[in-house]
């Protein structure tokens, strides 16, 4: 009796936990593929067209979605759940699809020279506050930026050292001393990202750019020309090429002893140029510079009378060339009279 | 300049962040999708293309002007749009004669077109004929793909791949239960993709694992493929090129064979075998060797004389 009450609870048992199951369950021929970590089930199994056509196609989508969705439910309900502020969340795996990414993964960066000279000499990165105790303003400070402590170059006072000249500007000195120390730091930043990327900046010469300018290209020839053995003396020039114009001639300074008669000549010519009353102005080159001079006044008053009015222009250019030449004349006895101080 | 480069620093720190959300990551970010209309578009097409946003907001731009290129002849036009908003998943619609009621999906690899495939919507109820609430924007969407034509088909396999990377939503660690209420359920029979959406019911059911109910609320659409344009196989790999440092590291010398038994090798020294410790039995010990010598000795003489 005993024996078939308990075989009759176990049937019992074992009958309702197939129905409990019978809710959730679906059968399949294969099964699904799931993908937990991105919520995606792929479902392999074939959908006979005469079972598609003879349903209503709304109901035997329907029906199929719901098969798959409760399948892909059960996987996610067996992952291991916690409780997060009154909500039962899931943690989900790392996706497995293996999907295109959008941008290629980042290169590394090289070190830079500080990084490289750190990690040579094992020197750690260490951190600091943002904000420094000011002594002067009693009050914590930036360590850098706007307002920053121990500023140096806010100071309203600073003392004249005993090595320097009286004369010099303090405050301007350290002012340009700070943006020199900026120009430096920014010039060694882009040295680094030149380095980075391995762009060749040239020392002297050219810079990779679609065009060029003519003074850049004909400096780089002159470079070119000079750098040979013997200094470009011997390279011959193209037919049409102009000589270079500043072509870097060096002063040349004469030795201090050496031929005493040249020098002697020299001296006693100087002197006698000084004792002379001929006047040390060349009358001719000093009427083109004054004329040249009244030229260009006159043209940038034309502009000017256009502007105004057309009457002023013939009477101005008259006036301005008897003027001209009234202060040609007046140059020349002018120069005449050089011995004398004379007032004009 | 495209990525900052350092030559021309940003000046703000907000557009510092704007320009580090835009520079490549070892992970990624949500991919956004930019969606356009193309010179002529029917009711139908501007009507998906609106579903389509709602479904894949807040990541996905749409674009309200038309746009007078051909996405299959020339792509300059939609990777320079995806330079400036960021975007590396598009959807183009369009209509003509020759081609009614087109949608483009493509994907974009390092601002290049990476795949297009071309669908044509031949039925199509909107969100607004669907009179049931539906889920709030922006919940990941449960995938869900059906027929065995999306794995044998090469075509489909692509589309499969680019349908999931542009529903996918964004990667999360961890979901809340209650909040799985949207699935996405695409078919592929007879050459024809149904993509329907539906809203799950979880119900009571006898155990911890609620039974599912489904109500369509989403946009129902019936396609057919058209043309493609797949990447080749070795920029679909480049893409795919993961960093080296996602790569989990490989524990050394641990293997596993078939049935789940760990094995790992172990290298000894070399041994002397002559004073290897082996079992000791009594009876071998050598004893009594001067017995078994005398014997050998008197067989001898006896051997050399039969000789003679």
């Amino acid at each position: 009796m005993a024996a078939c009450s308990v075989e009759e609870l176990l049937a019992k048992a074992e009958q309702e936990e197939a129905e409990k199951l019978k809710t959730i369950s679906v059968q399949k021929e294969l099964d699904l593929d799931f993908d937990v970590g991105n919520l995606l089930a792929c479902d392999k199994n074939r959908i006979e067209s005469r079972d598609f056509k003879e349903q209503k196609k709304e109901d035997f989508l329907r029906a199929l979605a719901r098969d798959n969705t409760q399948l892909l439910i059960n996987e996610i309900w067996k992952l291991p759940t916690e409780r997060v502020e009154e909500a039962i969340v899931a943690k989900l795996p790392e996706p497995a699809t293996r999907l295109p990414r959008e941008k290629p993964p980042p290169k590394p960066k090289p070190p830079t020279k500080w990084e490289q000279f750190a990690k040579l000499k094992g020197i750690q990165k260490k951190k600091k506050t943002n904000m420094v105790w000011d002594e002067t303003a009693k009050e914590w400070r930036r360590r850098w930026g706007y307002k920053r402590a121990n500023d140096d170059t806010k100071d309203w006072l600073i003392e004249v050292p005993q090595t320097s000249d009286p004369n010099e500007d303090q405050f301007a000195k350290r002012v340009q001393a700070k943006k020199e120390r900026v120009a430096k730091n920014e010039f060694n930043r882009l040295k680094n990202i030149a380095r980075a990327q391995k762009i060749k900046t040239p020392g002297v010469g050219l810079l990779p750019r679609p065009k060029q300018s003519k003074d850049e290209l004909s400096r780089a020839v002159s470079v070119a020309k000079t750098s040979t053995a013997s200094a470009g003396r011997f390279q011959d020039r193209l037919p049409k090429e102009k000589p270079p114009k500043n072509a870097g001639k060096r002063r040349k300074f004469e030795p201090l002893i050496g031929d005493f008669s040249s020098e002697k000549q020299k001296q006693l010519e100087l002197l006698k140029v000084m004792d002379s009353k001929r006047p040390k102005l060349d009358i001719t080159k000093a009427v083109n510079k004054q004329m040249r001079e009244e030229d260009r006044e006159e043209a940038a008053s034309k502009k000017k009378g256009r502007k105004g009015g057309a009457a002023g222009r013939p009477k101005g250019k008259g006036g301005k060339g008897k003027g001209g030449r009234a202060g040609g004349g007046k140059a020349g006895g002018g120069g005449k009279r050089r011995g004398k101080p004379g007032k004009r | 300049m495209a990525h900052s480069d350092g030559i021309t620093k940003p000046k703000t720190r907000r557009s510092k962040r704007f320009l580090e959300t835009r520079e490549p990551k070892l992970l990624e970010n949500v991919k956004n999708a930019m969606i356009m209309k193309g010179g002529n578009s029917s009711q139908t097409v501007t009507q998906a293309l609106k579903d389509i946003y709602s479904l894949k907001k807040p990541s996905a731009v749409l674009y309200k002007k038309k746009n007078i290129t051909r996405p299959f002849e020339d792509s300059t036009s939609l990777e320079f749009f995806s330079k400036k908003s960021d975007c590396s998943l598009f959807l183009f619609g369009s209509h003509n004669k020759k081609r009614p009621n087109n949608l483009i999906f493509g994907r974009l690899f390092d601002f290049h077109v990476l795949d297009m495939i071309e669908l044509g919507v031949e039925k199509f109820i909107s969100l607004s004929e669907f009179k049931i609430s539906k889920c709030p924007e922006g919940t990941k969407p449960m995938l869900v793909f059906a027929g065995e034509a999306f794995e044998i088909d090469n075509e489909l396999k692509r589309l499969k791949s680019l349908l999931i990377d542009f529903f996918r939503g964004p990667t999360v660690p961890a979901v809340r239960l209650a909040g799985l209420e949207h699935v996405l359920h695409f078919t592929a029979v007879d050459g024809k993709i149904y993509l329907r959406s539906y809203r799950c019911l979880l119900k009571k059911s006898g155990c911890r694992t609620p039974r599912i109910e489904l109500e369509e609320i989403g946009p129902s659409l019936d396609l057919v493929l058209r043309r493609t344009h797949l990447a080749s196989d070795d920029l679909y790999k480049l893409a795919h090129k993961q960093p080296k440092a996602l790569k989990p590291k490989k524990k050394k010398n641990i293997s596993h064979d078939a049935f789940g038994t760990k094995f790992g090798r172990v290298h000894m020294q070399k041994q002397d075998l002559s004073k290897l410790q082996t079992r000791k039995m009594k009876g071998l010990k050598k004893r009594k060797r001067e017995v078994v010598v005398e014997e050998e000795q008197s067989s001898e003489p006896k051997v050399a004389k039969t000789e003679n």
